[in-house]
């Protein structure tokens, strides 16, 4: 680990770009290949099966320190994050660790320490680790707990991980992307060929790297012919791929989840489908004429088996939208407009009861198109897509390929309720809210938001939080009422889980309303009439 | 009865008739530490440490009336006996002791028990009541040495022959305990910020040992701070007087750089944890060493020291709500 730990601790200290994958190259020229198979599953966060959850970690390390809970909660909550708390703690002499380092490879770690740590009793586990953190020096208790944790988010982007390896290696970050797509310390032997040079270059059970839409400026419409574009409703569902190949069906989403597992109706009609064919498009749960809430496809998610209550209730359907291979054949290479050509003839011949076409909106101008636009709701999109008609599908957001031209948000006025201290980069500052409406003469939460807040307004409303504390729960306080914030949020729909009775998406701070006073805010009946709104 | 309150100018002592580092115009001001928070100007009279003396002159002007006592040395105010102790803070900072009819209250402004070659060292002063501050009050904050801290300081300015070398930290304190390690280490020359430099004369003139510095703002326009160290406070980070530096790498010395996350969201590449306030395990070794039944918190996580102490030592701590700042996150 001492190597893995010097390289982290380079690209933890530079804010340049360039020598954060100089360092991250240099360390995957010199490690053996486990080395490097494990330093890339843990930097791009891709271990599935954890050793310890964070809770667990705690649990111990409460046990062994016999420092007060409240007080190592304070401590969480001031750092915000379990493995520098933890690290943090065992330098201050809180906990008797005894001497004696002992190095170990990430390899030993992962393979002959870590597994069978979440089936040890109290006690065991107790000595487990006490041995651990004993052994290893306290420059690297942060790495170990990490490790031990698996939420290793330590500010690499995904990106940077293959740039590094293209660096190391000579092959290109677009075909390490196609390598590791979806990997996990599952897929550890094929990963070896991989680093062994054995693995082919394009994997094809894999999905292609997706084509990602960047938001659409205003020079657009002054710069591009509208008979340059494709236009499509943007929809609000799972953007998935769907490739069959060698009898099998693998879905992909675009968070390079595999979620065959969760769209057996989906996987079942694709079984059908020719040899080797990948389709790109997004799962929803279709009603008559629209695509019904994302709520419903949320329950299809993180669920070990969807039950036939599910399917039944809330039925997937694919829309497809692009075509990437056909019969073995790669069609990426294409101008879309061909692309839609074969995906309109294969959707034709193809079983459609699962499978539909997203329509292309037929449009003579800017102006037009704009006006469609502000429709999208009514129809349960959120927004238009424009296609840039002579591209080639391109892995990632390259800019004029692929434009995105969402629906202005809906907008509320909400008061804020209660604080919490962020994570990681937002460690020890108030960056969570918790926002509330009118309910006769209560506020009820409706959402919670984290960002939208520029540094200097999250630093001024920390101060303000700091001060104006009611009462501690936890890490959590609850404010005096005072602030008005304007969320936005993408979507609203009836959900009993919340005490409000609703569920938003994707909220976010809009505006800090300082002219206005919580009398000011908007009700609960507000929110309930935007869903009233026809969807 | 008791000996210190608090009022709207400050901690105030009735029986003396004083105010110690209150925030408002009063008569009579005793004066911890020269700090913007704790020196303020409109008092008629200021008392401080000799050390003190031309720091508070040089902030709040040459013609202030001000009379310096000697650490340990009595004087009396109204009923009251007062003297100052080191408080191991910054140059001239003082603990306040006020013994009024055999009662002894200690008032600590800022301190901290590390070693520092360019302040006088915390000296524990036994007492009935202690008002203690608790800036970093949390078991997450436990200091390096600042010798340790100086070699890996001297490491990071070596390992980059390539650029300049800007290392951010208080203007007055922690700039001068830099240059006081350091010259231990190397007699190489250090580039300070305009804001650092009349307080660096004054520490020299009071007789700290510190490295040779001169002005950022004197070198020619030309001049090549490639390889070189330059002192500057946090308030010129990202600041126009930065573009004048060349792919610099730039560090912050600061308690807070305890926590990562610190560090990363001000966008600093290197954090010293290095502080002028006690860590954790001096807050409470200090209080215990002063023998006080009762102690006052005045700023920072006060609400946990206080729990700690009331409910694991069983000590009679309560809050002190002044509006003493400890050491900010800039």
């Amino acid at each position: 680990m001492e190597r893995f730990a010097k390289m982290f601790e380079r690209v933890d200290q530079t804010t340049g770009i360039n020598e954060k994958i100089a360092a991250m190259a240099e360390y995957f020229r010199q490690e053996p290949i486990e080395e490097k198979i494990w330093a890339v599953l843990l930097l791009r966060g891709r271990i599935k099966q954890t050793p310890l959850t964070s809770r667990a970690l705690r649990a111990s390390f409460a046990r062994l320190s016999q420092a007060p809970q409240w007080l190592l909660d304070e401590c969480y909550a001031h750092v915000g994050d379990t493995g520098e708390t933890l690290a943090l703690l065992m330098s201050s002499g809180i906990m008797k660790l005894g001497g004696g380092t002992q190095e170990r490879s990430l390899h030993q770690w992962l393979t002959e320490e870590c597994p069978g740590l979440r089936q040890l009793d109290d006690q065991s586990l107790d000595d487990k680790l006490l041995q651990f953190w004993s052994s290893t020096r306290p420059e690297h208790r942060f790495l170990l707990n990490k490790i031990l944790t698996g939420a290793f988010r330590v500010g690499v982007s995904d990106r940077l991980v293959l740039k590094a390896l293209a660096q190391s290696s000579g092959e290109s970050e677009a075909v390490w992307h196609q390598w590791l797509l979806g990997k996990s310390e599952r897929d550890f032997e094929e990963l070896k060929r991989v680093f062994l040079g054995q693995a082919p270059r394009r994997e094809t059970l894999q999905a292609v790297p997706f084509c990602l839409a960047a938001p659409l400026d205003n020079a657009f419409f002054e710069s591009e012919q509208p008979e340059s574009y494709f236009a499509e409703w943007k929809w609000d569902g799972i953007r998935a791929q769907i490739i069959k190949k060698a009898d099998k069906v693998w879905i992909w989403s675009r968070g390079e989840d595999m979620i065959t597992e969760s769209f057996p109706e989906i996987a079942q009609m694709a079984g059908s489908w020719p040899e080797d064919t990948i389709l790109d498009g997004e799962m929803l749960v279709w009603g008559d004429d629209h695509p019904k809430d994302f709520h419903l496809l949320q329950r299809r998610l993180g669920r070990s088996k969807i039950t036939s209550a599910i399917l039944k209730e809330a039925p997937a359907t694919f829309v497809a939208y692009d075509f990437l291979h056909l019969n073995g054949e790669d069609l990426t290479h294409l101008p879309l407009e061909l692309r839609r050509r074969h995906l309109e003839r294969f959707v034709g011949e193809n079983p459609r009861d699962r499978l539909r076409l997203s329509p292309l909106i037929s449009f003579q101008s800017w102006q037009e198109l704009k006006n469609l636009q502000q429709t999208a709701r009514e129809r349960g999109a959120e927004g238009l897509m424009l296609k840039r008609k002579s591209a080639d599908y391109t892995g990632g957001r390259k800019r004029g390929v692929w434009w995105k031209f969402k629906v202005e948000p809906y907008t509320l006025d909400a008061v804020l309720l209660y604080a919490q201290a962020g994570s990681g980069k937002r460690s020890n500052l108030f960056t969570d809210y918790t926002f509330a409406l009118w309910r006769d003469q209560e506020l009820v939460p409706f959402a919670k938001a984290y960002s939208g807040l520029d540094n200097k307004e999250i630093e001024e409303l920390d101060r303000w939080i700091r001060r104006n504390t009611k009462e501690k729960f936890g890490p959590v306080r609850s404010l005096n009422l005072e602030q008005v914030f304007e969320i936005a949020f993408e979507g609203i729909a009836p959900s009993p889980r919340h005490k409000s009775g609703i569920a938003v998406r994707f909220p976010r701070i809009l505006r800090w309303r300082k002219d206005k006073k919580p009398p000011d805010a908007d009700r609960l009946e507000d929110a309930w009439k935007l869903i009233a709104a026809p969807v | 009865m008791n000996l210190v309150e608090l009022t709207n100018e400050g901690l105030y002592c009735s029986a003396g008739d004083f105010y110690i580092d209150p925030w408002r115009p009063v008569e009579r001001a005793l004066i911890t530490h020269g700090h913007a928070d704790h020196a303020r100007m409109g008092a008629d009279q200021y008392f401080c440490t000799p050390t003190c003396e031309p720091i508070l002159r040089h902030r709040l002007g040459q013609d202030i009336r001000l009379t310096a006592k000697r650490y340990g040395e009595k004087f009396q105010l109204g009923n009251a006996y007062v003297s100052f102790h080191p408080a191991g803070h910054v140059l001239g900072s003082a603990q306040v002791r006020i013994e009024v009819g055999g009662e002894v209250w200690v008032i600590s402004g800022d301190y901290k028990r590390s070693p520092d070659p360019s302040c006088e060292p915390f000296e524990v002063v036994p007492c009935d009541v202690f008002i203690s501050e608790a800036t970093f009050a949390l078991p997450v904050y436990s200091w390096p040495t600042s010798a340790s801290l100086a070699r890996e300081i001297l490491e990071w300015w070596n390992s980059y022959p390539e650029g300049p070398s800007l290392l951010f930290g208080y203007a007055f304190g922690k700039t001068q305990r830099i240059l006081a390690e350091l010259v231990k280490l190397t007699d190489r020359t250090i580039y300070l910020h305009g804001a650092c430099h009349e307080l660096t004369k004054i520490y020299r003139a009071s007789g700290v040992e510190l490295s040779p510095t001169e002005l950022v703002s004197e070198q020619t326009k030309d001049f090549d701070f490639s390889g070189q160290l330059i002192l500057a406070p946090p308030s010129a980070h990202r600041s126009a007087w930065m573009k004048r530096f060349k792919a610099p790498q730039t560090a912050f010395a600061s308690g807070w750089m305890q926590i990562r996350g610190n560090r990363r969201r001000r966008g600093y590449e290197r954090g010293f944890v290095m502080s002028d306030h006690a860590d954790w395990q001096d807050l409470i070794s200090t209080i215990q060493d002063t023998g006080a039944r009762r102690i006052f918190l005045t700023h920072g996580s006060t609400e946990v020291l206080q729990r700690y102490l009331n409910e694991e030592l069983r000590l009679d701590a309560r809050p002190l709500l002044t509006q003493f700042e400890g050491e900010a996150e800039a």
